[in-house]
């Protein structure tokens, strides 16, 4: 048996770099990133160099040079006991620095382990653990600091490591968070298939994971740790003969009408660490959410443009509910301006259910998107002409187009359950329109609700009603949606996948109430779907699409009997109901006609991912 | 590979199954304090031969998954058994699970999950095989053979799993699958998440790859044509029992239980004048069985879980 | 809600006595000598036993413990060593002063990171940048930084609101308003830049979300969609980063108040920790964790009233 080879087994060329390598590349073109790395280095360098940069003795005090000015001697003055400013600033950055790096060291030594034992293994452990990092999370840092520096005595780095156990629960929920949804991943099922033990599943598979968040955790951790020091110091609590930021802000208040300016030297010095290390953790989140999100792009190819096919002429324009042409739909991505639908035409008559069919980045639901002007603002859409019921609606005002949506034009989903506002009950949210568009009063408006949902096959309309949306099934929501698509009686309604997420008994159920809706109020239907069985089940005519553009248009049994262009062929040979169980089914589908250069990673749900 | 099973596998059990699961029961410790666990499976029991299909075709919440990670390993058995060769593999220890790891292996539905992410295709394929003690020459070999059985090029293996279609991704978990010659494979709708015509091709790839190493297959899936196509046996399966068993072509054409028939009813024919018929007798069935269901109360429930 | 509410109050207690015990330990294994420093290093072996005796440091931890506990249940946390004075009426005439830059602070938060968070969520482009900015900002400066310079500018050298002082609200509500204004500006600012942060992104991932656009495609007003549908939904995870930054805000008030020099638990707090003065650390701690109970519990409420899925089944 041979395979043909399609663009299935054809890989395109590699355009990401391999994962770590990549970040590191992505953070270092970031100018803000490398600005912070810059000025930590330095500051690094010269409080390292200290020694080198000054040769006075940052404890030194002189009565005679209290608040000296700035000299040679001292280039930035004297402090309130004549101690060099330049010096304890530079040295202050020392114990900043170190007791920072205690800090963080410890809240990842203790954070990082637990979190991956509780997240990994749950049980007991993760109870305790949970209970303990609630209670430290509970306690205002600075004064559990205060405890301990006057139980214990005055040390710097001690109340900093006792700082590093307060700042622990934060990174261990940060790891056990990221250890139980990488746990829940089916590769981590698939690891241990394969025979993996539990030591090499975490180190192989969950260590990379909590990795980058961990480092980013850090970053922010040392800007924390060295602010909470020099509040302490700042505070007199801290060791005396130690030159610290703190101590210097805490020397400069006392003198704060003498010589306000000595608070400079120390506050900038503070922020700008601090800043730099805070700004540097946002960089590289944005540098992992690049990567991570750089997998859903779909490369920069251009799908080939399938010539149309037509069967019978197409509908008078006259009788037409809704005559699209024309329209072009495209995103800007990092590679230009990415097509998604183009030239895109089609009518819809009165009382008509039109198909519009297409495999993933066909473009069938931008299409239908575009038609209830529902894109997100970042698409760029055009068409010749957009007309419903004799109005051009291509040109309307976000206001003026809300008159039509949900009046006279209805959409119902493909996914019921994300598409019901889970903070407010069923009842007020089908409500809320009924009352806008036809000026109903809250109990007609409820009144009318209720009898829609009964309509729609619920058989307790009442306590659907008073129910928020997380406590319905997923056939009883997507009944709801459809309920409050046709509340205000529209002409137009445009249903995207609206039985995908079901099963199929509730699928047969669901079409069935589509279709006596649309026969009792004469509607006007566009239903897009993937499925030719939904399609021979409901629909009057089908169009369908491929890479964005129309390839053929036909009344539905015309369109079954004899398929005109070879992707409609190849579509309906790839049903499997018709097919000899367990023959081969590629042979008759020539996939060079496919053309879909990568069905998988343009999703069709473009719009919840932003530009595809 | 070598194959030693060739030509079409019987229609007949064979005396001594390749995996038995025999009256098995399945529950999950429910949320709360001292509430009864959740039972997904109320016992079950199938058999697979070697180098055959089992299609187990049921809708959301039917247990049909669990069944699947409970023959993996990765459920948690309350009761019943599940023969593997004629030993014992419920409630086995971590170790010896992990022994059994060459000999059963899975096909997930979600290409984009099933895959690490940060891992390059060879090391994915080639952990199995490290796992298992194979030096390194060896594994590398055996990694390109396993991109040529998928029908994937030999560079493909440098790549990470997000440059891959959802369909290519699919062969790649095959493939891993594959990689030390398992005798059982359980495929939990690993073609679902695909389009029409990927998924046509990945069939072919299974049915293939079953032909020349005579892997027996536990087929999940929510899907009636496709259980239809690969199975040489078909289970259906609703609300943690096994409802009807049987040949593939007698369940999926002319089923006896009428759970099936409803499920069978309900699929829609691409052919508008077949599915007409189809939808009126669906409708005269329901029909029927709302009028049944007046008369004497203990029916069929009308309603059924959803997927969503 | 009542089960729920029941066992928070029972988790905070728990919190209060596990804080109070691990605080009260600490202390009594102190390394210095308290009474030394009461009585002076010139005092005589006698004076110091007597004194011991007298604060009853003679007696062993558990016992010790064991009044202290028994005493603060009944309301008494025993006298400072040092002054001699009731701590429980010490600090009955210090929290006022807390209380009133603190909950200002949180209601400032509140309001002014919904505002901020909203406005560049909707609006993006420049007004988002200022937020990311000031999200910075917050983060970078310190709250005791921001309130010297408040002190230094506003204060002294642009004279608008007092630099220090606190006037009470029964003496004067303009004096009180204008005595904790600056205060409470410089602790929220670290805070209403997180939650500002935070405001704007759960803002839009809501914008983004399914149902958004299905509200949409109903055609329902955008400003019912802002405020009512996606405010409500953005809300619970602001809370929660504001319910961590209130814990942040009781601490920084401990700098703050010495800055404005401010009498209130935050400054008692600060001489009674440098003194090793038990029984004010003591009551000190125990009254700030409990008010981050109360104001947690409070928040857990509000979380539960607006998220439905915590409220019903």
């Amino acid at each position: 048996m041979t395979l043909p080879q399609s663009e299935e087994t054809a890989v395109t060329p590699a355009v990401a770099a391999h994962g770590r390598a990549g970040l590191l590349r992505r953070l270092l073109r970031n100018p803000v990133a490398v600005t912070c790395l810059v000025l930590l280095a330095l500051i690094s360098l010269a409080s390292l160099c200290a020694p080198l940069l000054t040769s006075q003795d940052p404890a030194h005090t002189s009565l005679t040079e209290s608040l000296a000015p700035m000299s040679g001697k001292h280039p930035l003055g004297g402090d309130g006991v004549g101690r060099d400013v330049l010096a304890r600033l530079l040295y202050g950055g020392r114990t900043s620095l170190l007791g920072a790096l205690l800090a963080v060291a410890v809240a990842v030594v203790i954070g990082v382990p637990a979190g991956l034992v509780a997240g990994y293994y749950r049980k007991w452990f993760d109870a305790v653990s949970s209970w303990v990092s609630n209670l430290l999370m509970a306690v205002p840092a600075i004064i559990v600091l205060l405890v301990v520096m006057s139980a214990v005595g005055q040390n710097t780095y001690l109340a900093m490591a006792v700082f590093g156990v307060l700042m622990s629960p934060g990174v261990f929920r940060l790891i056990r968070a990221s250890v139980i949804s990488v746990r829940e991943e089916l590769y981590v099922d698939a690891a241990r298939v394969s025979g993996l033990s539990d030591a090499r599943i975490i180190r192989r598979h969950i260590l990379p994971v909590v990795q980058a968040p961990t480092i980013i955790q850090a970053a922010q951790m040392l800007g924390l740790g060295i602010v909470i020091q020099s509040g302490l110091e700042f505070l007199g609590l801290g060791s005396a003969t130690q030159a610290s930021w703190g101590s210097m802000l805490n020397d400069a208040f006392a003198n704060i009408y003498n010589k306000p300016e000595l608070m400079v030297w120390p506050g900038v010095a503070l922020a700008v660490t601090v800043a730099a290390f805070g700004l540097l953790g946002n960089a590289l989140r944005d540098a992992l959410d690049g990567t991570a999100t750089r997998g859903r792009k779909p490369r920069g190819t251009t799908p080939r443009k399938p010539v149309a096919v037509k069967h019978s002429a197409p509908p008078e324009a006259t009788d037409a509910l809704l005559a699209l042409e024309g329209l072009t739909v495209s995103y800007p991505t990092a590679e230009g301006e990415k097509t998604v639908v183009e030239g895109v035409s089609l009518t819809v008559r009165r009382g008509e259910v039109l198909g519009l069919v297409g495999e993933s980045g066909s473009g069938k639901s931008q299409t239908a998107f575009a038609v209830l002007g529902l894109l997100p603002p970042e698409a760029s859409v055009s068409t010749r002409q957009l007309v419903f019921d004799g109005t051009e609606l291509g040109n309307l005002g976000r206001a003026e187009m809300n008159r039509y949506r949900g009046r006279r034009i209805a959409y119902v989903p493909q996914e019921p359950m994300s598409n019901l506002d889970p903070s407010f009950r069923i009842g007020a949210q089908l409500v809320e329109p009924v009352r806008r568009h036809l000026k109903l009063s809250g109990a007609e408006a409820k009144a009318k609700t209720l009898a829609l949902l009964e309509r729609v096959g619920i058989a307790d309309p009442e306590r659907v009603f008073n129910s928020y949306p997380h406590q319905i099934s997923g056939g009883m929501a997507q009944r709801v949606l459809i309920a409050g698509a046709v509340s205000c009686e529209p002409d137009l309604l445009i249903a995207d996948e609206p039985t995908t997420a079901l099963d199929v008994t509730v699928q047969a159920e669901v079409l069935d109430l589509i279709r006596s809706l649309q026969r009792e109020r004469n509607m006007g239907v566009i239903l897009v779907t993937h499925d030719f069985g939904v399609v021979a089940d409901i629909c009057d005519r089908v169009t369908v699409m491929q890479t964005g553009t129309v390839v053929e248009s036909a009344p539905v049994r015309e369109l079954f009997a004899g398929p005109r262009h070879p992707y409609t062929r190849m579509l309906l040979a790839s049903t499997l109901e018709d097919a000899e169980p367990r023959s081969p089914l590629s042979r008759i589908v020539p996939a060079s006609i496919a053309g879909v250069t990568d069905p998988a990673v343009i999703t069709n749900s473009v719009h919840q991912e932003g530009p595809a | 590979m070598t194959a030693t099973m060739n030509g079409t596998p019987r229609k007949d059990v064979p005396a001594e199954p390749l995996l038995a699961v025999d009256d098995l029961v399945v529950e999950y410790p429910a949320k709360g304090w001292r509430r009864p666990p959740f039972r997904v499976l109320k016992g079950v029991s199938i058999t697979i031969g070697a180098g055959e299909t089992l299609g187990l075709v049921g809708e959301s919440g039917s247990g049909k998954t669990t069944l699947g990670r409970a023959v993996l390993g990765l459920a948690p058995v309350a009761s019943g058994t599940v023969h593997y060769a004629g030993k014992v593999i419920s409630g086995l220890g971590a170790k010896e699970r992990r022994a059994l790891s060459s000999d059963i292996q899975v096909v997930f539905q979600d290409p984009y999950t099933s895959l690490n992410p940060a891992m390059t295709v060879n090391d994915i394929l080639s952990e199995p095989l490290r796992v298992a003690g194979t030096p390194r020459a060896e594994a590398e070999k055996r990694v390109r053979d396993l991109l040529d059985q998928v029908r994937l090029p030999a560079d493909a293996g440098e790549r990470l799993p997000r440059e891959f279609s959802g369909g290519q991704r699919q062969r790649i978990a095959i493939a891993r699958a594959l990689s030390r010659d398992p005798r059982v494979i359980v495929c939990d709708e690993p073609v679902s998440a695909l389009d029409l015509s990927t998924q046509a091709r990945v069939l072919d790839l299974f049915v293939e790859i079953q032909e020349r190493t005579g892997v027996a297959y536990l087929f999940v899936t929510h899907d009636l044509s496709v259980v239809r196509h690969i199975s040489h046996r078909v289970a259906v399966m609703r609300g943690g029992e096994i409802v009807e068993t049987g040949d593939a072509a007698t369940v999926t054409t002319t089923p006896q239980h009428p759970y099936t028939k409803r499920l069978l009813l309900a699929a829609p024919v691409p052919d508008p004048a077949r599915q007409a018929e189809r939808r009126a007798e669906r409708q005269r069935l329901a029909a029927a069985m709302a009028a049944d269901a007046r008369t004497n109360t203990p029916a069929i429930a009308s309603t059924s879980g959803d997927r969503a | 809600m009542i089960v729920f509410l029941v066992r928070r109050i029972a988790a905070g207690l728990v919190l209060v006595l596990v804080i109070a015990t691990t605080t009260f330990a600490l202390m009594g294994l102190t390394g210095s000598d308290p009474v030394r420093q009461i009585v002076g290093q010139t005092a005589t072996r006698q004076q110091v036993t007597a004194k011991s005796a007298e604060l009853g440091l003679d007696q062993p931890f558990v016992v010790r413990y064991g009044h202290w506990l028994a005493d603060a249940v009944h309301g008494n946390l025993g006298s400072s060593w040092f002054s001699g004075e009731s701590v429980t009426t010490s600090l009955e005439n210090k929290l006022p002063v807390t209380l009133s830059i603190v909950l200002a602070a949180l209601l400032l938060s509140a309001v002014l990171s919904t505002v901020l968070g909203v406005a560049a969520a909707v609006r993006r482009g420049a007004l988002d940048q200022v937020v990311q900015l000031l999200a910075v900002l917050g983060f970078a400066v310190p709250s005791f930084l921001v309130a010297l310079v408040f002190a230094v500018v506003i204060g002294v050298d642009l004279g608008w609101l007092p630099a220090t002082g606190y006037v009470p609200f029964a003496d004067s509500a303009s004096g009180w308003l204008k005595s904790i204004t600056l205060p409470a500006l410089s602790l929220s600012v670290g805070a209403i830049a997180a939650t500002a942060q935070q405001v704007r992104g759960s803002m839009v991932d809501v914008l983004r979300a399914d149902y958004v656009r299905t509200l949409r495609s109903r055609g329902i007003s955008e400003r019912s969609l802002l405020f009512r549908h996606a405010l409500r939904n953005a809300a619970p995870a602001a809370l929660t980063v504001l319910a961590l930054q209130f814990i942040g805000l009781v601490g920084g008030a401990v700098v703050v108040e010495k800055v404005f020099g401010l009498n209130g638990i935050g400054s008692e707090a600060t001489s009674a920790g440098s003194q090793g003065d038990t029984p004010v650390v003591m009551g000190v701690v125990v009254v700030m964790v409990a008010l981050v109970v109360v104001v947690n519990i409070l928040m857990d409420l509000a979380y539960g009233w607006l998220n439905p899925k915590v409220r019903v089944g």
